[in-house]
């Protein structure tokens, strides 16, 4: 197998999930949130073989939260970047840490951070803040008497 | 819990704190072991004792005024931290920064690396039982590149120097100077650590066939740097997506064979000489030049993000930057190497010996400030 381009690589996965569409202007693939989990089988396989699930991002947009997947791959060279846009009332998403190992903790961080619930996740706690802390702390909304925001520019 | 009645005796599982405050965790980690007598049976790490926010404090700060904050990630290779971090927004911005810059920042991310490695090993013999000597003398080695660095920009340890769109000073005649003479005399000395400690038959036995790590298991993990070569995958950030100028640079990847701690300890031995051989190309080929472009003090990316990551010395760090418009980054990830590299831990120390987890975390040789940032 030869490195593929970003658009090569979207264009495989759109063929073969026809429900996944591309970001405008990028090639970050947005994903269905029900479809993740086949789509993360398919693309950690040959050909794609995607097999290093290097970061898992939280992105508050105010009316969604994105969850973006980084992904590459050490045998082939080349790297996806995955989204999953999930409403406000409803933060559940599949967890992948079944199939990367290292989402287990990148999810964990997610949770903790933004609130979006992985289910089927095997431990999901709060992994940088206390176990009992309450809110989410990198949600735009968030609140805190002892965080002050600096005046802006 | 399991518990077993023999005929005069009644043992069970116990749970045991190693941490937060300890000597052989490197930082504030707290590890809750269940152990069946000296047998570990259950590992759960617990972390978060030095968070900080940096993503949150990055919201509220500009692209320029975040350069610090980068410095307390990985302190041990805070210059590293800054190359990762300026390389990522300046990939946002679309800036391409002078030959010389790029030049120097090898210089100075490879030095950082050696000093970064030099603390690794110490610290890994210290954990071992070689009482203190290994550490003095990886120290001494690492109050050399300290100096230069203090010459270069006035700090020891959090160097804040580099600036988006370039450097922040000048590599004077004087310092190369320094460079070249601390690159002859390093060359025997990671030679003598060969033979005081690398080959040392308690060494040797104290850390081969300890925390094998298959191949497999580190590209699951996701464990990147000195940790993956020594399961034996040669990857390299510098090689296989160069940045900078190292697509320019000779320079080998060492891998280990059995991914075992001797095999991670092994490798960045085996990098520290590498790293010389980078730097002694780079001074040969240094460019005359300006070390930053022109750009403004205050910068603002157009609505965009980008995912960029560099090759620390312990593993791929990596910045999701969102911009919106505005001098603020909107959302600013760390993908710190250590936090992954930690959180395979556990399947590696079932069934050891208690002696035998402080090698293993020793050898993956994790910096708590990057993982809870």
């Amino acid at each position: 197998m030869k490195k593929m381009r970003p658009d090569e690589i979207s264009a495989i996965i759109k063929s073969k999930f026809p429900q996944v569409t591309e970001e405008a202007g990028t090639n970050y693939i947005i994903v269905p949130k029900e479809s993740i989990l086949e789509v993360s089988q398919y693309i950690k396989n040959p050909p794609l073989a995607l097999d290093n699930l290097h970061c898992i991002t939280g992105i508050d947009r105010k009316e969604k939260i994105e969850v973006v997947y980084t992904l590459y791959s050490i045998g082939e060279h080349h790297g996806v970047t995955l989204k999953v846009n999930l409403t406000l009332e409803d933060l559940n998403v599949a967890s992948v840490s079944a199939i990367w190992k290292s989402a287990n903790w990148l999810e964990r961080e997610v949770y903790d951070l933004f609130g979006v619930i992985f289910s089927g996740h095997p431990d999901l706690r709060r992994i940088l803040n206390p176990y009992d802390w309450q809110g989410y702390p990198l949600r735009k909304n968030y609140s805190n008497p002892d965080f002050i925001a600096k005046p802006r520019m | 819990m399991d518990a077993t009645q023999t005929k005069d005796m009644y043992t069970e599982e116990f749970l045991i704190n190693m941490g937060p405050q300890h000597p052989s965790t490197h930082g504030v980690l707290s590890l809750e072991l269940k152990l069946d007598g000296e047998t570990i049976r259950g590992c759960t790490p617990h972390i978060g004792y030095l968070h900080r926010s940096m993503e949150k404090i990055a919201e509220n700060r500009t692209f320029t005024q975040f350069i610090p904050f980068t410095d307390r990630l990985d302190y041990v290779a805070s210059m590293n931290n800054n190359l990762g971090y300026v390389m990522a927004v300046e990939k946002l911005l679309n800036l391409e920064i002078s030959e010389r810059a790029k030049y120097i920042r090898v210089i100075i991310a490879e030095l950082n690396r050696i000093a970064s490695h030099l603390i690794a090993t110490g610290t890994f013999a210290q954990d071992l039982g070689a009482f203190a000597t290994p550490l003095f003398y990886c120290f001494r080695e690492r109050e050399k590149i300290v100096e230069i660095f203090d010459q270069i920009c006035g700090n020891r340890l959090t160097y804040n120097y580099m600036r988006i769109g370039g450097v922040m000073a000048d590599l004077s005649g004087e310092i190369i100077e320094k460079i070249k003479e601390f690159i002859e005399y390093m060359r025997p000395k990671i030679d003598d650590y060969d033979e005081l400690i690398t080959y040392n038959v308690i060494f040797l036995a104290r850390s081969k066939h300890i925390g094998v790590l298959s191949k497999e298991m580190a590209i699951n993990y996701s464990v990147t740097g000195p940790n993956l070569r020594g399961s034996g995958v040669k990857w390299d950030l510098r090689k296989d997506e160069p940045y900078l100028v190292y697509d320019k640079l000779e320079f080998d990847v060492p891998v280990g064979e059995n991914g075992d701690a001797w095999d991670r300890y092994k490798v960045r031995i085996e990098e520290m000489r590498q790293s010389l051989r980078i730097i002694e190309q780079a001074i040969e080929s240094l460019p005359q030049g300006d070390v930053t472009v022109k750009v403004g003090r205050v910068h603002k990316p157009s609505v965009s993000e980008t995912y960029f990551r560099t090759e620390n010395p312990r593993g791929e760090l990596g910045f999701y930057i969102v911009g919106d418009g505005s001098v603020y980054p909107y959302r600013l990830k760390i993908r710190s190497p250590s936090f992954s590299n930690l959180a395979v831990l556990p399947e590696l120390v079932k069934d050891i010996k208690v002696a035998d987890i402080v090698c293993v975390l020793g050898s993956f040789d994790v910096l708590m400030g990057e993982i809870d940032r």
